[in-house]
């Protein structure tokens, strides 16, 4: 046992140790943090891969950003000291089976598969050359899907805003109003009397 | 780390994956539903990445691949969160079990 | 001769005033609308007057012949190399003609109901339908094309239903309309199989080429005469149909039905369309195809004459019996029709045996002038008493002088009393009749006397017999005295056309081969008619002139024909039992059981079914998000396991 695979399986044994309580811990606020347990693991395996520049993104995107994003949420939405409920045993049976036999399953093929290398010479997955080819329009370069991703994320944005945007009125009555008046009369109420959540 | 190969990484992988199965099938709390979605996406990000490493290391392409799975899937939970949020402010409650009212 | 653009410009400013006010004119100036249509008429009318100059006096003879002008054409639709629908103006002597009566007509028409129509409520929008009709009409008389013809039969069809229906709120109106489309529909379902029959044997639709083929004498010609079907031949049937579709717009026997009830519609409207110009244009269409019927086809032309002559007889009874003054004008219109349609009839092709076609046509102008002329008078009337019944009037001439002298001028010349119009155009017919076939020429003397008594009948009753009261019920005083000027000039004017059309050589220029055609005054020859016809009007005057009880005297005594005739011989009965005892009964009802029972049936079958099924497995559809998924998981679970056995 050499320390590198020492400190993969200790990696491995967080990952999916804190991934198995996040899913079955019955305090929600706890299963977030085994959550951030299992993906700041996941940054670590990038590390442990020598693709430093992702582990980087992970920790700040996955940690920084969506863990922090749920635990905000679960404050605004849930009492986060009670206990859930608890899944339907009938269920929750047959989704350990399920998922029981899928991953068997699944790993038995892998195990079977031989993968064959490229065997070329590789490359230095540095920050300066991977924003070389994700900007570049030549050869494989990834310009069009950054655009594409970035409006993706701009359409987000605007949509979590509409989406989350705080009606005074609820939308029900608003549509039985509307009916009712004409509809010039009524939007200036309603963009007064509106405030963002986000 | 000569013998810690590609098949490791993606036993990890799938086990991360057939977790992240089991927590979206059991919970009844929309939010970690929400949670075992990123458990899936990030067992595909390692999938990505480990064959890139073992197989294609003289190419880029399965980290791009990950990078844009890591954005999109922020997006991806701020656009659930909201509609969560709005959920939870129309029915005062985020139980998957009980936001049923879109049937027959 | 007028450039082509200025020839197109005549029916497009009536379709342009139409646009016009439907769209915009309505909303934004109500008021307006009558002076635009009546502007726009004005120039069409001008326009047409010099299309007539230049056809027969400049450009329209070559050698001694008129010809058929295309001063327009275009392919629409193009079936096969040989067969188009085009979309085209023909000038010949008819269609001139035809457009000097529309646009005159319908120029009075226009003008007369400034003042017939003020205060309407829908007033924009009749003058809408004013210029959609003689948009219409002009198309229809200047067409090319079989096809582009029956588009425009159409279309005066169209708004012949909209402006009879003009007071939809009046049940009768619209009753009126309903039947009028109907009746005239289904009569246009035999002109367009007609058409088909046609075409289909001369491989064309254009006019020029049709007659040219139908006419030649050509080994398939003889082909088509020969073939046979139900004793007669080919092209006997497809002339016999179209003519159902022309005796169904011209109000000819037994599909007469629809035009005294059209007279629900604005009086101004039933002097143009009803009297003048779309009813006549059966007759055109007849007049349009006549060298097929009379060179190719002679038996089809005994069946034009037997129907003409017809209905003139029983028109003209009938009329003698109504008391709706616009009803008795109705009939004396279907009566006249009937009169061109058997000179039709009557009339061979070319040269002397041409006289019925030239007469025919001579009398659709005067009559166009002299009837349109009657129903105007009839509206300042009907303007002023408010009614539509004989009983109601009486007395009038004192109080509308110049609706009085109009009026009688009119009668005159439906009379056929000389030197007005009506006398010539009728004396010509009478002679072509002469000509050829004794019994009809009977008959028609015969119906010209009863025409002149009861023509004669109407104008006693109105101007005559008794002093003029309000109604009894008092709500209407003789506020005015005569009708407004804008309804005045236009009587004026067509009470000289009246008197002044006679003198027009019809001879000279509308004749059936385009050659001149002399005719001859024959004095001793007009003696008869005008001996009969005077009878017709004395007897009317004995009987009319002041209130008595003669003509109770006279119903009573021939108490059966009066019934009859005043029971419009019972035709509407026989309709009204055969659609709706035979045919709703024996197909109507078993079609609807049929369709209730067996197709809505099979329907209702499968909606149920699907019902049940759906209703069975909507428990699937929980609304549980985690179900979904759980079915969604068990399907990838399973197409992996089909693939891997598939390709292991």
């Amino acid at each position: 046992m050499s320390p590198s695979t020492i400190i993969f399986y200790l990696l491995a044994a967080v990952i999916i140790g804190g991934a198995l309580m996040a899913v079955t811990s019955l305090k929600i606020f706890r299963s977030a943090v085994f959550l951030l347990f299992s993906l700041i693991g996941i940054a670590g395996l990038y590390f442990y891969l020598d693709y430093e520049f992702i582990a980087a993104v992970q920790v700040i995107v996955y940690v920084g950003g969506i863990v922090v994003l749920i635990i905000f949420s679960i404050f605004l939405t849930h009492g986060s000291g009670e206990d859930m409920k608890r899944p339907h045993w009938i269920r929750a049976v047959y989704s350990a089976l399920a998922a029981a036999f899928g991953c068997i399953l699944t790993m038995f093929y892998i195990s079977q598969y031989t993968f064959t290398t490229s065997g070329k010479p590789a490359v230095e997955p540095s920050a300066g050359n991977i924003g070389a080819q994700m900007l570049s329009t030549t050869g494989h370069g990834y310009i069009l899907p950054f655009e594409v991703v970035s409006m993706l994320l701009l359409a987000a944005m605007i949509g979590c805003i509409v989406i989350a945007i705080k009606v005074k009125i609820p939308p029900h009555e608003l549509l039985a109003e509307k009916t009712d008046n004409d509809s010039m009369e009524m939007t200036e109420p309603i963009l007064a009397n509106t405030q963002t959540e986000i | 780390m000569n013998d810690i190969g590609l098949f490791h990484f993606l036993f990890v992988s799938c086990a991360l994956f057939f977790i992240g199965v089991y927590g979206f099938l059991t919970r009844r709390n929309l939010i970690t539903m929400l949670m075992s979605v990123e458990l899936i996406l990030n067992s595909v990000n390692i999938n990505f990445i480990a064959f890139n490493k073992f197989l294609y290391a003289d190419k880029l392409d399965g980290l791009f691949f990950t990078i844009f799975i890591i954005t999109i899937a922020a997006a991806e939970a701020s656009v659930a969160i909201a509609i969560i949020i709005n959920l939870y402010r129309n029915h005062k409650t985020i139980d998957v079990e009980e936001t049923d009212v879109m049937k027959f | 001769m007028l450039s082509t653009s200025l020839i197109i410009l005549i029916p497009l400013l009536p379709l342009l005033t139409f646009v016009l006010i439907a769209l915009v004119g309505r909303k934004y100036f109500p008021s307006l609308c009558g002076a635009l249509g009546t502007i726009a008429l004005l120039t069409a009318f001008i326009l047409s007057i010099t299309v007539a100059y230049d056809y027969f006096f400049v450009a329209g003879k070559v050698g001694d012949v008129y010809q058929q002008i295309i001063p327009f054409k275009m392919t629409w639709l193009q079936f096969s190399p040989n067969v188009s629908i085009d979309m085209g103006i023909i000038l010949d002597p008819i269609s001139v003609m035809m457009l000097v009566v529309v646009t005159l007509i319908s120029l009075m028409v226009h003008f007369y109901s400034l003042g017939y129509m003020k205060g309407e409520e829908r007033y924009a929008t009749y003058y809408s339908f004013l210029g959609l009709f003689t948009f219409s009409m002009l198309g229809l008389v200047m067409s090319s094309n079989i096809f582009q013809i029956y588009i425009f039969w159409e279309l005066v069809g169209v708004s012949s239903y909209l402006l009879i229906g003009y007071y939809f709120d009046k049940p009768s109106a619209v009753a009126a309309s309903k039947k009028a489309f109907i009746v005239t529909r289904f009569a246009d379902l035999g002109f367009l199989i007609g058409i088909l029959i046609l075409s289909f044997y001369a491989g064309t639709l254009d006019f020029q080429t049709l007659i040219l083929r139908l006419t030649t004498q050509t080994d398939q010609l003889h082909t088509i005469v020969a073939a046979s079907f139900l004793g007669c031949s080919a092209l006997t049937w497809g002339l016999v149909l179209v003519f159902i579709g022309g005796a169904g717009k011209s109000a000819m026997f037994p599909l007469h039905i629809w035009l005294p009830d059209a007279m629900e519609g604005p009086t101004p409207v039933s002097a143009l369309i009803h009297a003048a110009t779309m009813v006549v244009a059966g007759v055109f269409l007849v007049a349009r195809l006549f060298p097929i019927y009379a060179i190719s086809c002679p038996p089809a032309l005994d069946v034009v004459m037997w129907v003409g002559i017809t209905s003139s007889f029983i028109a003209a009874v009938i009329a003698c019996t109504q008391t709706d003054i616009k009803r008795v004008l109705a009939y004396s219109t279907m009566s006249q029709i009937g009169y061109m349609m058997f000179s039709l009839g009557v009339s061979r092709y070319g040269g002397e045996n041409g006289l019925g076609y030239m007469a025919s046509m001579f009398h659709l102008f005067t009559h166009a002038m002299f009837k349109a002329l009657l129903f105007l008078g009839a509206g300042a009337v009907i303007h002023y008493v408010h009614s539509n019944e004989m009983k109601d009037m009486g007395g009038l001439r004192k109080l509308m002088p110049i609706t009085h002298i109009t009026f009688l001028v009119a009668c005159l010349a439906i009379a056929g009393i000389p030197p007005f119009a009506g006398f010539f155009s009728k004396e010509e017919i009478l002679q072509a009749a002469f000509n050829s076939n004794k019994v009809i020429f009977g008959i028609a003397i015969l119906t010209a006397a009863i025409t002149a008594f009861y023509m004669f009948r109407l104008y006693f009753n109105i101007f005559w017999s008794k002093d003029y009261h309000a109604h009894s019920d008092g709500h209407h005083e003789p506020h005015h005295g005569e009708a407004p000027g804008t309804m005045l000039i236009p009587l004026l004017i067509l009470g000289v056309m009246s008197v002044c059309a006679g003198f027009i050589p019809f001879g000279k220029l509308v004749t059936s081969d385009g050659k001149f055609l002399p005719t001859e005054f024959h004095p001793t020859f007009s003696i008869a008619p005008v001996l009969l016809a005077t009878l017709g009007i004395l007897i009317a005057w004995s009987f009319y002139k002041t209130e008595n009880s003669k003509p109770q005297k006279m119903a009573n005594g021939l108490s059966g024909l009066y019934q009859g005739a005043y029971h419009k011989f019972y035709i509407d009965e026989i309709y009204l039992f055969i659609t709706k005892k035979v045919i709703f009964n024996l197909i109507g009802r078993p079609a609807a059981w049929f369709d209730r029972n067996i197709v809505d049936g099979f329907m209702n079958l499968l909606a149920t079914i699907t019902g049940k099924i759906s209703f069975i497995i909507k428990g699937l559809q929980s609304g549980k998000l985690q179900n979904y998924a759980a079915y969604f998981f068990a399907g990838v679970i399973g197409f992996v396991l089909i693939f891997i056995y598939m390709w292991t």
